[in-house]
């Protein structure tokens, strides 16, 4: 399903004395099969203009097309829960949103509520424990009694069990041991591989959006600044740094190299291996 | 190292209904003005140990010490004022309505003067740079924001200890850098000790001493530099090593002549300029 937003606004507390805008000027296309990350600063816009792509909130200017369907300011929507099932979400925080019994109920939460059979639903919700990587002896637990990062790993197999056609992800390894955070971030990219999941990552770490995605999109104070392939947005990383923001940590060291050691490298390494190799190239090409 | 404020005698500790000890007969010391790292896989009781240190659970067995007051149910709140607190999870933190009766709550609690109050308050929301922010409603921050508030609840409280479990996780690379140097200059000015649970080992890294959690053990203790040696075994238990330690070691699998493992990237880009020099 391909998801576009067309010179979107966003106020909060649109009329009051406390209206904000939040975001402004956005203009987006999410294609069916894409990977594409959201980078920005806290309070750049990124959860606001998540919550437009399954149409939890509406623009109060401009429109946001997701399939067939479009969402404009000042019109009426019905029928929003097909959209809610097709577009996933899973959120900051998503532990927040735990509060049935048990880990089992709570996954099959989302998909009983859009109308999977309880059975369906149980089986689903085996499958999605599996691959976030938690054992079957935790369904029965209250999700009250499980750590921090346990928690956040039933909130994603809770999405995952509701088998949506883009998944939209807002930080979801924040909380995570380092292993969590590989298995979980290779468990997404192999279900964007393998299933052609569209897949809308919000994330820090410059490392996992260069790793991962097709594209990126960098908000600044509340509108689009740049997008590009990771290989284009990490070639001029002077301008990323500029912006206060973070450069994977290759990157950086490059940058780094560049100016201490008088080198030049030819194009931005996104991995620490290529990094190695590019070291040991143009210090023996400099030696020379 | 200097003295003792912290001290767990083997601590154990077990959920009601669980069949494994969430702490098992741990022990360690914290010393008064340092900032100490603690790392572990996700459910290693990382959690448990700071609702223990702050009274939130009572030990089954073992002691934990306070400067010198044991900890228990008559003494906890004594206790309490003394160790600050910032959860995982900021959200279930909020009582106030606006961001500056929010980081005023607690004092009112502890029947803080007025004057006093409201400078005490200013000063904290000063310290995490969320002055601007002083009559939102903490509901409507951002996940960062929040979380910024949160400390500076705690900052206004003016404890010994601060306890920051996991609270920087949620902060951009600018956000978190802020937030951990402001804590940082209140240890430097003796006014806080601090023992931070994180996953970030660039974090840890600049700690004074890292402890190393492993299923409701303590694993090991040391120095970051201790610590990192550890490599493929920090990677077993489900962590990681720094970002120049794992550089430097791909940079040798490329056969450059280099020195072992560099705790920070200056130090690694150094020994690649004198390397350089010598080519
Ligand atoms: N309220 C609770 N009731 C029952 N068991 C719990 C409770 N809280 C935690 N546990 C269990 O105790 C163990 C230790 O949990 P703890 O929260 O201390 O881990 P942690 O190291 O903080 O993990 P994380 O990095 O995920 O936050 C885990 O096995 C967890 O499932
Ligand atoms: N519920 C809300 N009510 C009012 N303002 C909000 C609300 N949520 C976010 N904001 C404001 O909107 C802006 C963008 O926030 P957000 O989308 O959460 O940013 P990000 O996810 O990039 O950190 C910020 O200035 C924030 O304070
Ligand atoms: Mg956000
Ligand atoms: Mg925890």
């Amino acid at each position: 399903m391909r998801i576009e937003l067309q010179d979107v606004e966003y106020r909060y507390q649109m009329n009051t004395p406390f209206e904000s805008l939040a975001i402004h000027d956005v203009n987006i296309e999410i294609n069916p099969g894409s990977y594409v990350a959201i980078i920005g600063h806290t309070g750049s816009g990124k959860s606001t203009l998540l919550q437009h792509l399954n149409a939890l909130i509406k623009p109060t200017k401009g429109r946001v097309i997701i399939g067939e369907r479009t969402i404009e300011s000042g019109r009426k929507e019905k029928q929003l829960r097909p959209i809610r099932q097709k577009v996933g979400i899973v959120f900051q925080f998503p532990e927040h949103q735990l509060f049935e019994e048990t880990v089992e109920k709570d996954i099959c939460f989302g998909p009983v509520n859009f109308g999977i059979p309880k059975e369906e639903a149980k089986i689903r919700a085996r499958k999605a424990l599996k691959q976030v990587g938690l054992a079957e002896e935790i369904l029965e637990k209250s999700p009250f009694d499980l750590s921090g990062g346990q928690m956040r790993r039933v909130a994603i197999a809770g999405m995952l069990a509701m088998q949506p056609e883009v998944l939209v992800l807002d930080e979801p390894t924040a909380g995570l041991d380092p292993r969590g955070r590989k298995e979980i971030m290779d468990m997404f990219y192999q279900l964007h591989k393998e299933q052609g999941m569209t897949t809308v990552l919000v994330t820090h770490s410059m490392e996992d959006a260069a790793r991962y995605a097709d594209e990126i999109v960098i908000m600044h104070q509340g509108t689009v600044y740049q997008k590009g392939t990771p290989f284009e947005i990490f070639s001029q990383p002077e301008q990323l740094m500029e912006l206060g923001l973070d450069v994977p940590d290759t990157v950086r060291v490059q940058l780094k190299l560049q100016k201490e050691l008088g080198v030049r490298f030819d194009h931005p390494c996104l991995s620490i291996e290529d990094l190695a190799l590019e070291v040991k190239r143009v210090m023996e090409r400099g030696s020379r | 190292m200097g003295e003792k404020l912290v001290s767990l005698n083997d601590v154990t500790f077990k959920y009601e209904g669980q069949d494994r000890n969430a702490v098992d007969c741990v022990s360690f010391d914290v010393y008064k003005g340092e900032w100490l790292a603690i790392v572990g896989h996700n459910g290693s009781g990382k959690s448990t140990l700071a609702k223990l240190l702050n009274g939130l659970q009572f030990a089954e067995s073992g002691s934990i010490t306070i400067n010198d007051i044991e900890l228990s149910e008559a003494t906890v709140w004594d206790a309490r004022k003394k160790v600050g607190m910032v959860f995982q999870n900021p959200d279930n933190q909020f009582v106030g309505t606006t961001v500056q009766d929010d980081v005023a709550f607690g004092l009112e609690n502890l029947g803080v003067q007025h004057q006093m109050m409201v400078e005490r308050v200013q000063n904290a929301l000063n310290k995490v740079q969320m002055d601007q922010f002083l009559n939102q409603e903490p509901h409507h921050l951002s996940g960062g924001q929040k979380q910024r508030v949160a400390i500076a609840g705690v900052l206004a409280l003016q404890p010994d200890i601060i306890i920051l479990d996991e609270a920087t996780s949620m902060l951009d690379p600018r956000g978190r850098e802020e937030v951990l140097h402001t804590v940082r200059e209140l240890k430097d000015e003796n006014i806080l000790t601090v023992i931070s649970i994180t996953h970030d080992l660039e974090e840890a890294a600049k700690a004074d001493r890292i402890i190393v959690m492993n299923q409701g053990l303590l694993y090991r203790q040391g120095t970051p530099d201790e610590i990192f040696q550890l490599e493929g075994e920090l990677v077993e238990l489900g962590l990681d090593i720094p970002f120049s330690v794992k550089l430097g070691k791909a940079l040798r699998e490329q056969g450059l002549n280099l020195a072992d493992s560099h705790l920070t990237e200056e130090e690694l880009v150094k020994d690649l300029c004198e390397l350089n020099s010598r080519m």
